[in-house]
């Protein structure tokens, strides 16, 4: 059997991955690389990671079996691995968690993030809080605008959120700008990625820390199934819960892994964040990976309902899972996602976040196709009160 | 013997450093470029560095990230800017020109046909911020099959080991980044530079142009006293972006002509 060992010594996935940076940033990710490498065989370290993990993020999290919804369907059962369960409300904390303890133990003091949704800017701000670092986030002013209710949470976690005011002013120019602060501040600063983009050894090193999902999720099939799913679901923005929950099964072949980008107003239109589906490889943010751009290399605005999935690249791991063929990528919009969003409150009791309900949207057209003893495990990356407001304006409703 | 090489051997021989200022090409806007680059020359520039505007400049402070947003307002892209240079290659066959910029553009190209082009069009060298000496091999062989430089940058975090890997592949003059930050930061450490600098020529045989955070004459007539070569960006930028157009010209010309004052003031150390 074949042992998946990616990425390489220097970070490569097949031709994605790697590291772009400009020549002031290599010393610190190799420093940064050395430093993981040593930490990631630690004992210490990981009984410390698995201790916070258990006591202060809330994990294990549940394999929940969404009975009524399934049976509404009329297929496959849905089960969701319950990531909205986590200590402030996504998976992003299980990184953030391990990127903290590794920061600690270099001796640095400040912590900078980049956020989109807010969703990795609270899961930093909370951790600089429980580590009693200073934290920084850079956060594109549209997106401190659409996500009012995030940048309050960061502040009263004590963090500075900063607008950014370039580019298009979102995720994508926010993590411009916190690539600046690094390059400026390198001696005392780190740099808490949110997602398994950019340089070598972040997506290795996002992917590890997130894998944790996946890892929960193998054992909590067999022992609450007898068997594991027969096909795995998660949104893909940068990829990080996806690659969480895939990870750990990318030996197993028969088991279909299937990342659900956003098709925001449809792929055939100039609204969407589809990267793998639609668009082509480049460089961008430290790594070869999938963009979203025009001919001339220059990188697109893109749109998604989902704050968190609204990004022109993509982990470079996806872009080499897509090419091999391994995982499957398909896009659904804003509206099939909004209609799982409110199918899952009304069948479930659960509010799942908009970027989740993309995953739920796809199991909702997968599932009817399937028999009634398939199963569907979805990662329900995130819970939906932060986007209550963007999902009353949709219904013509102002809170 | 290329343009590049031919500059700083004549510059060698009347005891002078070279003055390379940058300018983003399509920046105010595109019929601007090509006038800006004759300018420059004029006013004693000898080497143009031609930024190719790019939506994400993540080396960048916010005076070359504006210029580089008011050229993509123009639709300026690669080609525009191959162009560019061709056009100025008509009345100047004599000045070096270096683009420098970001990957993207040239991976939408492709290598072979961005080299192919790019020679075409009369560039001398390129520097590309995000591919280091790593990442690049295949880069740097296309480059060489058309006889074009790759200039490469180093920092002053960059280790000796690393310097010796730069030291292989690069071609034409490697670009020395004076501080820790994007460009257009105002702190420039001299005595910094100057021991980093003796580290490098010791490892480096071709010149070695010193820049970020230069922003007058009296930083550059000091940095030209440790480098081979003076680069100049985001100070004639600001003047490109706050000068009214009927005077953009003069204004650049004055500015440059004050940095090459100052530059030729500066000793030659001994070697």
């Amino acid at each position: 059997m074949k042992i998946y060992d990616l990425p390489d010594k220097r970070g490569h996935f097949g031709p994605y991955g790697g590291t772009f940076v400009a020549e002031t940033l290599i010393a610190a990710l190799e420093e940064l690389l050395a430093q993981y490498q040593h930490f990631r065989d630690d004992v210490d370290f990981q009984a410390e990671f698995s201790h916070e993990l258990r006591h202060y993020v809330g994990r294990p999290t549940p394999i929940y079996h969404a009975k009524r919804w399934s049976a509404h369907l009329g297929g496959a059962q849905i089960l969701l691995k319950r990531e909205d369960l986590n200590h402030t409300g996504a998976h992003k904390i299980n990184n953030t968690v391990g990127q903290a303890l590794l920061a600690k133990r270099m001796g640095k003091t400040r912590v900078i993030a980049e956020t989109g949704a807010g969703q990795h800017g609270v899961a930093s701000a909370t951790v600089a809080a429980r580590y009693g670092m200073e934290c920084i986030v850079y956060m594109g002013s549209e997106d401190v605008k659409r996500q009012a209710t995030n940048v309050y949470r960061m502040k009263l976690l004590g963090a500075t959120v900063i607008p950014v005011e370039s580019g298009s002013r979102t995720l994508k120019d926010a993590l411009n700008e916190a690539m600046r602060d690094w390059v400026t501040n390198v001696e005392n600063t780190y740099y808490i990625i949110g997602t398994v983009a950019g340089p070598h050894p972040y997506p290795m090193m996002v992917r590890d820390f997130q894998a944790v999902i996946g890892r929960e999720a193998k054992i909590q099939m067999t022992e609450e199934y007898g068997r594991q799913p027969d096909a795995l679901i998660a949104c893909v923005g940068g990829g990080s819960n996806a690659i969480g929950l895939f990870y750990p099964y990318i030996d197993n072949d028969e088991i279909r892994m299937i990342g659900v980008e956003a098709a925001g107003k449809g792929v055939d239109t100039n609204q969407h964040a589809a990267t793998l589906v639609t668009g082509r490889p480049g460089v961008l943010h430290g790594n070869r990976t999938y963009l979203i751009q025009d001919d001339n290399g220059q990188i697109i605005e893109t749109h998604s309902i989902s704050a968190g999935l609204d990004y022109p690249g993509v982990g470079p791991e996806h872009a080499w899972l897509k090419d091999s063929g391994r995982a499957e990528y398909v896009a659904v919009t804003d509206e099939e996602a909004l209609s799982a969003f409110h199918a899952l409150c009304r069948f479930e009791g659960i509010i799942p976040a908009l970027e989740s309900s993309h995953a739920l949207a796809y199991a909702a057209k997968l599932a009817p196709t399937l028999g009634k003893d398939k199963l569907l495990l979805v990662n329900l990356s995130g819970r939906g009160d932060k986007d209550m407001v963007t999902v009353a304006q949709q219904s013509g409703i102002d809170l | 013997m290329n343009r590049i090489a031919s500059t700083f051997s004549s510059l060698g021989a009347q005891n002078k450093k070279a003055l390379i200022p940058f300018i983003t090409a399509g920046d105010p806007e595109p019929a601007m470029t090509v006038r800006l680059m004759h300018e420059l020359v004029q006013a004693g520039a000898d080497i143009i560095e031609l930024g190719v505007p790019f939506s994400d400049p993540m080396a960048d402070g916010p005076t070359i990230q504006r210029s580089s947003e008011r050229a993509l307002q123009h639709g300026v892209g690669l080609k525009d800017v191959l162009a560019m240079v061709a056009e100025f290659r008509k009345a100047d066959q004599t000045t070096p020109v270096v683009l420098m910029g970001y990957a993207n553009p040239i991976e939408a190209m492709g290598y072979q046909g961005f080299a192919m082009a790019a020679r075409e069009s009369g560039v001398d060298g390129v520097l590309i911020v995000d591919y280091p000496p790593e990442e690049c091999e295949e880069w740097v062989n296309q480059l060489e099959h058309q006889s074009i430089d790759p200039i490469f940058l180093l920092s002053p975090t960059t280790p000796k080991a690393r310097v010796e890997k730069v030291a292989k592949l690069a071609k034409g003059y490697v670009y020395y980044v004076s501080l820790k930050g994007v460009t257009g930061a105002s702190h420039l450490d001299l005595t910094d530079v100057r021991k980093k600098l003796a580290e490098v020529r010791a490892i480096i045989s071709v010149p070695i142009g010193v820049g970020f955070g230069i922003r007058d004459g009296a930083t550059a007539k000091a940095v030209a006293g440790l480098a081979d070569a003076v680069v100049v960006g985001s100070r004639i930028i600001e003047e490109i972006e706050n000068a009214p157009s009927d005077i953009l010209l003069s204004n650049v010309n004055s500015l440059v002509k004050s940095l090459r004052a100052a530059i030729d003031q500066a000793a030659v150390p001994l070697s």
